[in-house]
């Protein structure tokens, strides 16, 4: 059985210290600028605080990642540059990349930090994944959410590195660090930005009827009734019109958290050694909670036990919920 | 300088064999365009239906003078999948363009060119990849040329070449799942081919019918078509040595006549222009990416004359 670390998002110092005392074996985090791929207003850390925050989680015997997981266009590369030597005068414990230049930067200058190679790499197979072990000594590969537990377990048998992999949060539901659907319509790449329907570009609009139309940019990405719930407009979970269909449908997917609890014995089986908790954007209070609840199932697990699994369930309960591509091929 | 050359990218559609076929000979005939990328880069399903065609389009294509590249699958997952990859990282007649780490496994030094989907976004990037035997990058559709004129000096100093898609709707993103199918209540698994139905994408329209995106199968393109015929001139000062065409389903002979005379110093960037609004496309034109704007854009560019 693997240990199955429990990998948890800290958007700021005091989510940090709450994930930390929630029971992470580790915490994953970012500057304050484009270097991350979370890089919105009022999150991340500046250099003091990821000090600081580091000595904490280091006491508590928590490592902290770092995430550079985003691709410097030409020009201004010094940024992951200076981000990348901060980290590692500041003693993280690992680096989360996905551009090859960083990759090489790193393994060229900070040799004796583990890289672990971002989901935005989209390594989805065991070729492309010894690749990136082979050329850049990567000790772990967080997988795309696209794969199903029997192909997890076949890319294991076959890679020599760790599996990290998504359990919880935030479903995306196009590969990773291929997606320029923001940039389309904001002028903001995800890739080299490190954003996804910024919130500067996201307009609400009523009309006469009191039907509210979700924007992002100059397009609509969603309309909802009056009373009906509105959620934040992100292109792929928008509801659009094609012939084939009657009125706006979701033309990827509906607005729906990933939630694996009840498969997490099967994971720690097929050999993976991480599970990722998504939400470095979300409150302390969610933090906590979901953290503690995943921390309490993964330990019952290692112990040999069939922990409840009701209460992890229930995190996502209200809301909809999916396992994704990870139970069934049908997803696909 | 070097003379800049046109190229014609992989079909990212499911058109039927026939089709292809007919599109390639013409291509073949009459398309002033120097290099043509075949292959299936979108989905792996779709392979067996042209697998048995490729070796008599490349000869014909390169008894046009054409020189033939293989492109390879863009997501790489399931097994015949990475037997494709393999397959085509060891084809031995032509050159690769390669879309997935996957392909750069067991390269060994041998000459390749990177694709598009392999997010070559700046030069320490390129550098690394030249090193290990790239010869050739197509760079992102989303790259502002405010990173390219600098990719195109390290692949200057490289001896690389360095191509910009020109023309045609931009992939915006790829996934697992086929949306095509999702449209006709299928799965992936159970699809029929619905994408064939579609040869110039699936529109997906805002419910304030605005055209806003096209789906492809697993993959998810532009309404808008890019078109940077008035930013020739300047992409060839930079050094840009590649321009792409893709193809769509519309006159592309005309359109490659257009790009090659702007190219070539025949015709003015406005002319050229002219003469593709005139096919009436059905899609407005957009460059947003290439001017570091929101990528639907349209942002009036100084057009002149290479000539």
């Amino acid at each position: 059985m693997t240990v199955a670390e429990l990998i948890c998002p800290a958007g700021t110092p005091a989510s940090l210290r709450t994930a930390v005392d929630a029971g992470a074996d580790a915490v994953y985090c970012g500057f304050q600028n484009a270097t991350n791929a979370r890089n919105f207003p009022g999150l991340n850390f500046s250099p003091d605080e990821l000090a600081a925050s580091v000595r904490y989680a280091h006491e508590q015997g928590t490592k902290v990642l770092l995430a550079l997981n985003t691709y410097p266009p030409d020009g201004k590369f010094d940024l992951w540059k200076e981000a990348a030597d901060l980290g590692a005068r500041l003693g993280i414990d690992a680096y989360i990349v996905a551009d090859v230049g960083v990759a090489e930067y790193i393994r060229q200058n900070h040799p004796g930090i583990r890289l672990h190679l971002s989901v935005q790499a989209a390594a989805s197979s065991p070729e492309a994944i010894r690749y990136y072990v082979r050329e850049f000594a990567v000790k772990r590969v967080v997988l795309p959410r696209i794969l199903t537990i029997p192909e997890i377990r076949e890319i294991k048998s076959e890679i020599p590195c760790e599996i990290e992999t998504f359990i919880f949060g935030n479903h995306g539901l196009m590969v990773e660090g291929r997606c320029s659907l923001t940039n389309y319509a904001t002028g903001l790449s995800t890739n080299m930005d490190g954003v996804c329907s910024p919130a500067a570009e996201v307009h609400y609009v009523r009309d006469d009827q009191e039907n509210l139309s979700t924007r992002l940019g100059e397009f609509t990405i969603d309309r909802f009734g009056a009373g009906e719930k509105a959620g934040y407009p992100t292109i792929c979970k928008g509801r659009y019109t094609t012939a084939q269909r009657q009125g706006g449908y979701y033309a990827f997917e509906e607005p729906i958290s990933l939630n694996l609890a009840r498969l997490l014995p099967d994971l720690i089986d097929a050999g993976v050694n991480a599970f990722k908790i998504e939400g470095r954007q979300r409150s302390r209070a969610y933090v906590r909670e979901v953290v503690s609840s995943f921390r309490y199932a993964v330990d019952q697990i290692r112990a040999g036990n069939k922990p409840d699994l009701a209460d992890l369930v229930a995190l996502t309960e209200g809301q909809k919920e999916t396992q994704g591509a990870f139970r069934t091929k049908k997803w696909r | 300088m070097m003379t800049p050359r046109l190229t014609l990218g992989p079909v990212a559609y499911h058109w039927p064999a026939d089709k292809k076929i007919d599109f390639y000979a013409k291509i073949a005939d009459e398309a002033p365009i120097d290099t043509v990328y075949l292959g299936e880069v979108i989905c792996s399903k779709r392979a067996p239906f042209f697998d048995q065609h490729y070796s008599e389009v490349a000869e014909r294509l390169i008894r046009g003078g054409k020189t033939v590249v293989f492109s390879s699958l863009a997501e790489v997952m399931l097994k015949r999948e990475r037997k494709a990859t393999k397959a085509l990282s060891e084809l031995e007649d032509y050159e690769i363009e390669i879309n997935n780490a996957a392909g750069l496994l067991t390269i060994d030094g041998r000459a390749h060119r990177i694709g598009p989907f392999m997010n070559v976004y700046n030069s320490q990037t390129l550098g690394y990849f030249a090193h290990r035997g790239a010869n050739h990058v197509c760079l992102p559709v989303e790259l502002p040329s405010s990173s390219a004129a600098l990719l195109a000096r390290t692949a200057s100093e490289l001896g690389v070449g360095i191509e910009v898609q020109v023309f045609g709707r931009a992939s915006l993103a790829v996934s697992a799942r086929c949306y095509h199918a999702r449209a006709h209540g299928r799965t992936k698994d159970n699809c029929q081919f619905v994408c064939e139905e579609d040869p110039d994408g699936m529109p997906l329209t805002t419910q304030d019918n605005q055209p806003f995106l096209r789906i492809n199968g697993i993959q998810t393109l532009s309404h808008s078509y890019v078109n940077l015929t008035d930013e020739i001139p300047a992409m060839v000062d930079m050094g840009i040595t590649d321009f792409r065409l893709m193809p769509q389903d519309i006159d592309m002979i005309e359109i490659a006549k257009a790009f090659a005379a702007v190219l070539h110093g025949e015709i003015a960037p406005q002319t050229a222009r002219e003469r593709i609004n005139a096919l009436e496309i059905g899609a407005p034109f957009s460059n947003g990416f290439w001017h570091g704007q929101a990528g639907h854009r349209r942002i009036e560019a100084m057009g002149r004359s290479l000539g």
